[in-house]
């Protein structure tokens, strides 16, 4: 009797949910997400050695490169939608030594260091592939901060930052392995082209990167870089550890592959190449 | 015991007005970066830490360093050493007040550096760092203090003290070693991921922080008519040589396992400090001639050092070989060991790094007002040492 | 005691430093500030005036822990209208005049809250506007 009410309320909030206009991320919101995620999993065979299913929401990403390949000015568009959105700024070439990136875009060699670069197909070495903050399950920027500044959002898997409390050490810096992380170096102020009112900048001498929209995933909007793909199945957002959600679908469907696997801090970003 | 302070001949106190002249221009360096940001020197996004953390990684090296002279004294009843562990006590009180400034003026928000304690994080070894880095210096001013007294007033020091002694003995080891923590536990810094860091980090600072007090000591001889003895610094001088011959062994290990495994990760930092990393037709090689240079006054410290143990041998020679020595480690681990790090960087592009002129000046001001302490601290030491004579 | 003539006059002459912004301003402490409240809003707040007078600063602290750090981003409501908890997205939406309203008490106690090195006022918002 219990379990049907929990089920009917469930669904009740979902559609509720669904009704204000964000049918794909409801479940990400509402806290009935997490109990959903917790139900029925079947572990997944682990590849490595002590590897063990992760448990809770992880919201995570599928970069289908194909798309972007047809379509490069897409990613343009993306970085854009981000920086419009948080506040970013653009520093000009002279100042390069200051820039801040959230997600930008690199050729496959220098996204995926740890592949083979040797005989690529001429589409890919070509490309411009999107890099951005992996949210991974196990962050080493997160350990290694020394005062939580940044930290693992429990409810989504999202690796976080509060400006409040960094000292701006850099050890983060030092510590990602993929390089997401970026310093304010003076003040960003007059390097931000359009204000977002909703959203703060950020102050010199703190660390930022991506935060895969936490703001934006409360009010049930999609992050910016995937809604201004939106349609073309470029970038599929979602809670990789729920086998129901769409971005698991695509998982299971199609190879793909990470950014520096190896550095076993396990991302959540994954690559249709 | 600090009267002694303030009275001394003109070179005293040409030395402390021209070390003084240096911490007033590093001080309006760092007025003008606290202001302006960071962005005044020359880090970026690729390279994020720049000479102020690798003069501290070195320094912290110069702090344990002091061990070699308290370990042989307080352990193993090495008399010779007894008028010198008290400067190896000072020095290490020095080289970590050095390393909190440099800390201090690489924070992008010193205001909040208390942050660290507010909110302690056991996962972090920077935490780890704070914790035995203040614990060192507690238990120097303490040790250092408390023997001085004692030794003034021509009485055994209090035998509560010596817990503290033999306590600060691991702590030595701890803060060289939990410094190397903050690089060899990074997941993706293939030159630094290496479980050799630390003790390679260890062996460089036994040649390294011993040999600035045989300098001092040679330069106390002339200056102040302090004495340490011929058998102290024939001690000193194979305690270094040791040092630096393990260390030396250690850099070669990574020469070894880079180049004879041919991992791309584990060989270019080193190809990039040693000898230029080519990357789209670019060699990048800023920290060559310094690599080099550092190889050089190695093996030639090393080499005098050798000599000195079959022939007669003079001050000058031991000063020359310790000075050699102490350069030759500097570039190893105050530059080249963390700037290589971040080359190439995580996206396998190279970004060379050039400190500007506002960061050098704020470099030079801590150093300046490291030895404006240990000249100080020395001076009493000293004084105290001429007063019970 | 020993150089009594130095060190007495030494002290008041130590002490008179110290107090001198008390009688540089002639023992007053100046015309109080009077924040300019928000037209046209009506007179609630999230909490009562006195209260929000005193602990203002607390409670921005605990929106911006619940928000940042525990993604709690649970709404307010003031007046039938409802608002996402924070400086820009529900204080700033009344008291938009971040110089007639806060900045008159804070200069008054000579308080600098390091608030609007990020968070935008509405006028700063409003000056680089997407033009789009």
């Amino acid at each position: 009797m219990d379990n049907q009410r929990r089920k009917f309320l469930k669904i009740a909030g979902i559609s509720a949910l669904a009704g204000i206009g964000a049918p794909a991320l409801a479940k990400l919101t509402s806290t009935s997400a997490f109990a959903a995620a917790q139900e029925g999993h079947t572990a997944a065979a682990g590849a490595a050695h002590g590897a063990t299913e992760q448990s809770g929401i992880q919201l995570g990403m599928v970069i289908d490169m194909r798309k972007f390949i047809e379509k490069p000015e897409m990613l343009d568009r993306a970085i854009a939608a981000c920086a419009r959105v948080h506040n970013v700024p653009e520093f000009p070439p002279e100042k390069k030594k200051s820039e801040i990136k959230w997600i930008w875009k690199t050729p496959f060699e220098n996204a995926f260091t740890d592949q083979s670069q040797a005989r690529l197909s001429t589409a890919v070495e070509h490309a411009q592939f999107p890099v951005l903050c992996n949210h991974c399950a196990e962050p080493a920027c997160v350990k290694v901060c020394p005062t939580k500044a940044t930290f693992k959002q429990k409810d989504n898997g999202i690796v976080a930052m509060d400006y409040h409390r960094c000292i701006g050490c850099r050890f983060c810096m030092a510590g990602c392995p993929y390089g997401a992380r970026s310093f304010n170096w003076e003040d960003p102020r007059p390097y931000v082209k359009t204000y977002n009112p909703d959203f703060p900048t950020r102050m010199r001498g703190v660390v930022e990167k991506c935060n895969f929209c936490g703001e934006r995933l409360a009010l049930g909007l999609k992050p910016a870089c995937v809604e201004a793909c939106e349609g073309s199945g470029a970038m599929v957002f979602g809670d990789i550890n729920d086998e129901k959600s769409e971005v698991r679908q695509v998982l299971a469907k199609e190879f793909t592959i990470q950014r520096n696997a190896s550095a076993g801090t396990k991302p959540s970003v994954f690559y249709i190449v | 015991m600090i009267e002694k302070t303030l009275k001394g001949k003109p070179a005293y106190w040409i030395w402390l007005a021209f070390l003084g002249t240096f911490v007033a221009i590093g001080a309006a360096c760092y007025v003008r970066q606290y202001i302006y940001g960071l962005a005044l020197t020359g880090m970026s996004r690729d390279v994020s830490w720049g000479i102020y953390i690798s003069q501290f990684t070195f320094l912290v090296g110069v702090a344990a360093g002091g061990l070699m002279l308290v370990l042989p004294y307080y352990i193993h009843d090495y008399k010779a050493f007894g008028k010198l562990t008290i400067l190896g006590e000072f020095l290490a009180i020095s080289a970590i007040a050095m390393c909190l400034m440099f800390i201090m003026a690489d924070l992008g928000q010193p205001l909040r550096g208390l942050n660290m304690i507010l909110h302690p994080t056991p996962n972090s070894m920077l935490f780890w760092d704070m914790v035995v880095l203040l614990g060192y210096l507690t238990l120097n001013v303490l040790c250092g203090w408390v023997i001085l007294t004692a030794e003034r007033k021509g009485v055994h020091p209090p035998k509560w003290i010596y817990i503290f002694v033999y306590i600060s003995i691991p702590f030595a080891v701890s803060i060289h070693t939990v410094t190397a923590m903050l690089y060899c536990g990074l997941p993706g810094r293939h030159f630094w991921l290496s479980a050799i860091i630390a003790p390679r980090f260890l062996a460089s600072a036994f040649a390294a922080g011993p040999a600035l007090i045989v300098v001092a000591c040679l330069i106390m001889k002339r200056v102040a008519h302090f004495d340490a003895g011929k058998e102290a610094l024939a001690k000193l001088s194979t305690i270094i040589m040791y040092a630096a011959i393990i260390n030396t062994f250690f850099v070669i290990l990574e020469f070894f396992v880079g180049y004879y495994s041919n991992v791309p990760g584990h060989i270019h930092s080193l190809q990039y400090l040693f000898f230029g990393l080519e990357h789209h037709g670019h060699v990048y090689n800023n920290l060559v001639p310094f690599m080099w240079g550092s190889v050089f006054l190695n093996f030639a410290g090393l080499g005098l050092l050798a000599y000195m143990k079959f022939n007669e041998w003079t001050d000058g020679m031991l000063g020359a070989a310790c000075v050699m020595i102490f350069f030759a480690l500097w570039i190893d681990k105050g530059l080249g060991f963390v700037l290589g790090g971040f080359v190439p960087n995580m996206l396998d592009q190279v970004v060379e790094y050039y400190p500007t002129a506002n960061e050098v000046g704020i470099t030079l001001g801590i150093w300046a007002a490291g030895f404006f302490l240990v000249t100080v601290l020395y001076k009493i030491a000293v004084g105290v040492e001429h007063e019970i004579e | 005691m020993y150089n009594k003539g130095t060190i007495i006059p030494g002290l008041i002459i130590f002490v008179l430093i110290l107090t001198s912004p008390i009688w540089y301003n002639g023992l007053k402490a100046g015309d109080l500030p009077k924040p300019e409240a928000p037209m046209g809003v009506g007179k609630q707040c999230v909490l009562p005036v006195q209260e929000m007078r005193d602990t203002h600063m607390q409670l921005l602290n605990q929106w911006r822990d619940e928000v940042l750090r525990d993604d709690d981003r649970s709404t307010v409501v003031v007046n039938g209208k409802t608002y996402r908890k924070g400086l820009q997205m529900a204080c700033m939406q009344c008291h938009t005049d971040k110089e007639k309203f806060c900045d008159t008490c804070h200069e008054y106690a000579s308080v600098k809250p390091y608030c609007w090195d990020c968070h935008l006022t509405p006028k700063q918002a409003v000056s680089k506007k997407e033009t789009h």
